[in-house]
């Protein structure tokens, strides 16, 4: 898989800008993703093969299973972030409002300025809060002092933080508490505005309250962003989202390979209350090897 | 019997206190020792260059410092025209090599592929051991004698402008602090390089990730995350590489052209450095100037704590602000 870093901005042919913008009425359209028997190679090691999902805009999506099923190389893989591991292969179709996300020419910039990333584990920049807000609308091209102010601003309010930083802006990010650093990842996320916002396991390193208020957070901004999460917590899965889909490792009884595959896809009413795989059953209730 | 009295079943509280207490102990002693001896070994070097450079120094007073005059047959020993052209050398060197090496660093470590990568840093760090007389010598034999066209052509070029006219001055020469210079900056760039390449590579994937994910290029990423991760470690490898600089003795005795009494910006006359004096003029020494000599000594000595003191002050600064630590 090659990919287009280096490529300036002119030379992008993915016409994303077609894309309905997060908001807009296109009731032709509603997904944003659309994966047709996506596949994730590591060298030779297939990861997950054969994912078909439709990923509808303004929900919010969890991806949930038991540990090395695939949800993270899958949510990678839609914002193109697997290019920055050398022995990840994509296979399939990853279409994003139509376009192709693999298609020769598509810059992996212009599709990660639509498509944000939250990590397991925050990762702020060693700068200030300010400036690690500031990050994504400079790389953007903003560089008006008051127009980066009131995007920092709206941000972190956004993110719900504002109030608790507002005094210390200038401050190191570093300095703050787990909770807080994630928080302020996200507000880095949005304050680029992208389109769909895909967060992997969030709030994995958070305690109950802060976990508590990042999932308000998502329910707040769920109105004006796509949201794709991956999860191992039950709870939180049922909690949040609007759909479910449910992964885990199948093993191929003769040559003794291990992959990842989706086995259930549904509203998470659904997949909670009466799933249709026995698979799925045993793992949201518990009963899972 | 005697057994019965010593084996009583230990308390929770002594099992608690656990093994390796021993180890732990002897090797705090060890690690105490060793320090405790670069400290008096450096002490003693400092106390010995005090005691014997003070004949030249009461000699001198202040002039020792401020007078350009260096006329060993007249007892006038002044040093400034020698640590100006310390100054000045490792100023070039570091002009020339911290772009190239920060940019050399930045391709193994970010955009080289895999096998070039390799190739490159086993090249970089064979080239940082390098004796410097090699350096010195091919500099002498075929550098200086092919740059003076280069010389005369920047000369020119430069002619009439603010401060470039000013350090490319009219009638070059071969061996100059500009040549010392250029020399400093290839022995030392394989150094800076070497310890930058291997702070870069410390940069989490994640915090490159999070740059990524905001729709970053490869650039941005870099200077967004790569570089601020770094910059401690890339203002010690700066400082290393000016230590060397300051310190290098028989590279640039061979090619700055040890010309006497020489303060001034034009980079492309000869003039002499504080190192390169001292080994070229201790073999025929009588007493006073090899007390002179060892003041010089002193005097690079100094020169260099500062910088290193100043370096690690810079890097505590900028850690702390971004609560690094
Ligand atoms: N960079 C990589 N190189 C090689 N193999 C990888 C890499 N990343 C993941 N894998 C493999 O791909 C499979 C799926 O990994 P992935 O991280 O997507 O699982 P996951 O469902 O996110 O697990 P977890 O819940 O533990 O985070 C695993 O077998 C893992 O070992
Ligand atoms: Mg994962």
């Amino acid at each position: 898989m090659t990919s287009d870093t280096h490529l300036p901005d002119q030379e992008v042919t993915m016409t994303m800008d077609d894309a309905p913008a997060a908001g807009g009425a296109a009731p032709a359209a509603p997904a944003v993703f659309d994966l047709r028997s996506l596949e994730v190679y590591y060298g030779q090691f297939r990861a997950v093969r054969d994912v078909s999902m439709e990923i509808n805009r303004q929900e919010i999506t969890a991806f949930i299973g038991p540990s090395g099923c695939g949800k993270t190389t899958v949510l990678r893989s839609l914002n193109r972030m697997n290019d920055e591991v050398p022995s990840a292969k994509v296979g399939g179709l990853v279409l994003y409002h139509g376009a192709d996300l693999y298609a020769p020419g598509v810059s992996v910039t212009e599709v990660r300025r639509r498509i944000g990333m939250v990590f397991q584990r925050p990762n702020p920049f060693p700068k200030s809060i300010y400036d690690n807000v500031a990050f994504g609308p400079r790389v953007n091209g903003i560089k008006s002092r008051s127009e980066l102010d009131g995007i920092v601003e709206e941000s972190l309010k956004g993110a719900a933080l504002w109030d608790e930083v507002k005094d210390r802006l200038k401050s190191s990010a570093l300095g703050m508490s787990g909770g807080q650093q994630q928080r302020l990842c996200i507000a880095r996320a949005i304050a680029v505005k992208p389109d769909v916002i895909l967060m992997d396991e969030p709030c994995s390193a958070l305690d109950p309250i802060a976990t508590a208020r990042i999932e308000d957070l998502m329910q707040e901004i769920k109105s004006e962003y796509t949201i794709v999460i991956v999860t191992h917590n039950m709870q939180q899965a049922a909690r949040v989202s609007d759909r479910v889909a449910f992964f885990t490792t199948e093993i191929n009884p003769e040559s003794d390979r291990r992959t990842g595959v989706m086995v259930e896809y549904d509203d998470t009413k659904k997949i909670f209350s009466n799933p249709s795989d026995e698979r799925t059953e045993a793992y949201v209730t518990g009963r899972f090897g | 019997m005697s057994v019965t009295t010593t084996s009583h079943t230990p308390t929770l509280q002594e099992r608690l206190r656990g093994k390796g207490g021993h180890a732990d102990r002897s090797f705090r002693g060890v690690v105490y020792v060793s320090g405790f001896v670069v400290l008096a070994v450096l002490a003693l070097i400092a106390l010995t260059m005090f005691d014997k450079s003070r004949a030249a120094l009461s000699h001198m007073g202040l002039d020792f410092f401020t007078s350009k005059r260096w006329n060993p047959p007249g007892e006038q020993y002044g040093v400034l025209s020698y640590i100006w052209g310390t100054v000045y050398t490792s100023v070039i060197a570091l002009v020339l090599a911290v772009p190239v090496s920060l940019g050399i660093a930045i391709y193994i470590t970010q955009v080289a592929p895999n096998w070039l990568r390799k190739v490159m840093t086993y090249v970089i760090d064979l080239l940082a051991v390098v004796p410097s007389v090699v350096f010195g010598l091919w500099g002498i034999l075929v550098f200086a004698p092919h740059v003076l066209g280069f010389y005369k052509w920047l000369s020119r070029t430069f002619d009439g402008w603010p401060v470039l006219g000013n350090i490319f001055g009219p009638n070059p020469q071969g061996r100059t602090f500009f040549t010392a210079g250029i020399i400093l900056a290839i022995m030392i760039i394989p150094i800076i390089v070497s310890i930058s390449r291997e702070v870069m590579e410390t940069t989490p994937q994640t915090e490159k990730e999070a740059a990524l994910g905001l729709g970053a290029t490869k650039w941005e990423m870099i200077t967004g995350a790569v570089l601020p991760h770094s910059r401690g470690g890339l203002v010690g490898a700066v400082m290393l590489g000016l230590g060397r600089a300051m310190g290098e003795t028989i590279a640039v005795a061979l090619v700055i052209g040890s010309a006497t009494g020489q303060i001034t910006l034009n980079a492309l006359t000869s003039g002499n450095s504080m190192p390169a004096v001292i080994t070229a003029e201790w073999g025929e020494a009588d007493t006073l100037k090899k007390s002179a000599l060892i003041a010089m000594a002193m005097t690079l000595f100094v020169m260099t704590i500062v910088v290193n003191m100043t370096a690690t002050a810079v890097v505590n600064r900028s850690q702390k602000r971004m609560g690094v630590r």
